[in-house]
């Protein structure tokens, strides 16, 4: 069995008497692509934060790395693009990259070799002098996977990552993340794209704060008797 | 090394931003300008008054004053008439020995002036008539100290006579000599002469001075405090503070690059406007303006450390603005622009927590008085004390968005 990047054991959250997240369980392995994906207000992003130590779990526990989160030094090894895209409008492309490739902790001497690679993978070689300011939504929105995959991360952790990414290059961004996972790596992705999810190893299913399902895509196609995950998405919904 | 790089990028952004950057020192300069003319113009008040049955003597003194033009009628209604046309501020009638005054009073600044220079005209008139009777005596003496030198130089030439000692000729002349200054002495304490010195400054400095290096102070608090706080609230709104969380920063490091930016920031802004308040306005500053630089910046840190602690109680800009009645323009009143020794003492009590007092008592003690810095330990120590509570509240508060 491969080694468990993210685990996540009955994992409860809550914010006030708001009860979020009642029982997750959920494992991230290295070398797959866990999708995440469930209606809006289901608690994909509270997941996502408590595995990134923004938030501490009320019940069950969180471990990233086999290291209970939060752990400020494991963020270095993680790469995470939030739902927003979270740039800095006055600085350039390339000045974005530069400046969270330091936050991240990358060596002065590869920088240059990192941020270059990173702007190949989502086509954006060209723009990087122009500042952020003039960018269309799909380029800040490739800029902002640009450095969650600064540093070869071992873990990626993506928010909606493919939102206003036209289809060709979102069909390259697959494929990237295709090599990622191929290289030993885990990817944790959310999304609402349901042909996406077919594209990920495992899919968990979220709703109502629960882990409703999680296997793979094929498997529950064969449970829920569905032809696509957006019929199972959709009888899920409709059991619960 | 994350710390100078948020420093950079912050400073940057802020380079970027032209018209922030046009605010922070464009915008205290144009108001230093534009206060410097008002309050400067405003120090002389002129006042006309109506006098009504009051001796000619009198009139003639209230006249001599400088601003202070008089009007005479002959009756009171005549007066109330021109009192209510606003021709006059204020009429002066005399019944028998007593004066009546009535003033407009819709500026006080001019009831003042016309209550003091009446008081100064009737102190003159009677003056005059005790100089006329000191005139009296003094001729008065004149004549005895005639009598008496006449007397001194007979004894001085009986003394010479009898020894002929040039000894006794030098006594003589030396009794002669005093007797002279005598003389001279006494006419001229006939009209005293009045010289001002002035400590700081000079005639011309009016209230426009007090206020100066309490105002740098303010000016350095509120764009610190506004800007700083705006651009933590907009890396929190925009998901970049989360971002930057999700990185292995440390949440001091944050704080301590946002201190670094902005406090070179304020240290450029300081000398700016010293530098315009010394040169354009002239402005004279006794002390050190290094010290002056210094304890403004410290100041800034504090706005600083003030403005990204309330951006996290604020949830939009428009709400962050709402902290500026609550939280800056109040300390305008307690900075001592205001003079605090009229105030109640529980009002006084509330200017110990306003970080404004305490820079604006260093300032002006620097730029008025000449005070060394050193000398300013205490005001320094409590800045210090805003400081440091301040950051490490800030540093703790970033919890909040991430609990490691």
């Amino acid at each position: 069995m491969a080694q468990a990047m993210i685990d996540l054991a009955h994992l409860a959250k809550k914010f006030g008497d708001q009860t979020v997240l009642k029982d997750i369980n959920l494992t991230v392995n290295a070398g797959e692509i866990v999708g995440l994906i469930g209606p809006s207000g289901a608690g994909k992003s509270t997941v996502i934060k408590v595995a990134l130590g923004m938030e501490v779990a009320n019940g069950g526990s969180a471990k990233v790395f086999d290291t209970v989160m939060p752990d400020r030094k494991l963020l270095g090894r993680i790469g995470y693009m939030a739902q927003t895209d979270a740039l800095y409008d006055d600085l350039s492309g390339e000045e974005n990259l530069k400046f969270f490739g330091v936050m991240k902790g990358i060596a002065k001497a590869s920088m240059a070799a990192e941020i270059a690679h990173a702007a190949g993978v989502v086509d954006l070689t060209a723009d990087l002098k122009k500042r952020v300011a003039g960018y269309s939504g799909g380029m800040k929105r490739r800029l902002s996977l640009a450095i969650a995959l600064l540093g070869n991360p071992e873990l990626l952790i993506l928010d909606e990552p493919t939102v206003g990414i036209d289809p060709a290059l979102r069909r390259q961004i697959w494929a990237e993340l295709g090599k990622i996972r191929d290289a030993g790596r885990a990817i944790l992705i959310t999304t609402h794209v349901m042909d996406e999810a077919e594209l990920t190893d495992r899919v968990a299913l979220l709703l109502g704060g629960k882990v409703m399902a999680f296997d793979k895509p094929a498997a529950l196609k064969q449970q829920y008797g569905a032809d696509t995950i957006e019929d199972v998405f959709l009888k899920a919904e409709g059991v619960e | 090394m994350r710390t100078i790089a948020i420093m950079n990028r912050v400073l940057k952004e802020l380079i970027r931003d032209k018209r922030t950057l046009a605010l922070m020192f464009v915008a205290p300069i144009l108001i230093m300008l534009l206060m410097s003319v008002i309050f400067n113009t405003n120090s002389t008040t002129d006042v006309n008054v109506g006098t009504v049955a009051v001796t000619r003597k009198l009139n003639q003194e209230m006249g001599d004053i400088k601003h202070v033009d008089v009007k005479t009628y002959d009756t009171k209604a005549d007066a109330k008439q021109a009192l209510q046309d606003e021709k006059i501020d204020a009429i002066i009638k005399k019944t028998g020995n007593n004066y009546e005054l009535t003033y407009a009073n819709t500026d006080s600044s001019k009831t003042a002036a016309v209550k003091m220079s009446f008081k100064n005209a009737v102190t003159a008139t009677s003056i005059d008539q005790l100089k006329s009777a000191l005139k009296k005596s003094t001729t008065g003496m004149a004549k005895l100290q005639a009598q008496l030198m006449v007397m001194q130089k007979q004894q001085a030439a009986s003394t010479t006579a009898a020894t002929g000692n040039a000894a006794a000729a030098k006594q003589a002349a030396a009794t002669k000599a005093k007797s002279t200054t005598t003389a001279t002495k006494s006419t001229s304490q006939k009209t005293p002469k009045i010289t001002n010195h002035y400590v700081y400054g000079d005639k011309n400095t009016g209230y426009f001075a007090k206020m100066l290096p309490i105002l740098m102070g303010f000016f350095v608090f509120f764009f610190v405090f506004l800007i700083s706080g705006m651009a933590l609230l907009k890396e929190r709104t925009t998901g970049t503070l989360d971002r930057l969380l999700a990185t292995p920063v440390k949440r001091s490091s944050i704080v301590f690059g946002y201190m670094l930016s902005y406090g070179i920031l304020a240290v450029i802004q300081t000398v700016l406007i010293v530098l315009i308040t010394v040169w354009l306005l002239g402005m004279e500053v006794v002390g050190n303006m290094v010290s002056v630089v210094v304890i403004n910046l410290i100041l800034a840190l504090v706005a600083l450390a003030f403005g990204i602690l309330l951006s996290t109680f604020a949830n939009s800009e428009f709400q962050m603005m709402q902290f500026i009645p609550l939280v800056v323009i109040p300390q305008i009143f307690f900075s001592g622009i205001i003079p605090l020794d009229s105030m109640a003492d529980w009002v006084k009590g509330i200017s110990y927590i306003i970080p404004l007092k305490y820079s604006g008592d260093a300032v002006s003690d620097i730029i008025m008085r000449g005070t060394s810095i050193f000398n300013e330990g205490w005001n320094i120590l409590v800045l210090l004390v805003f400081l440091v509570v301040l950051t490490f509240l800030n540093i703790i508060g970033m919890k909040r968005y991430r609990k490691v």
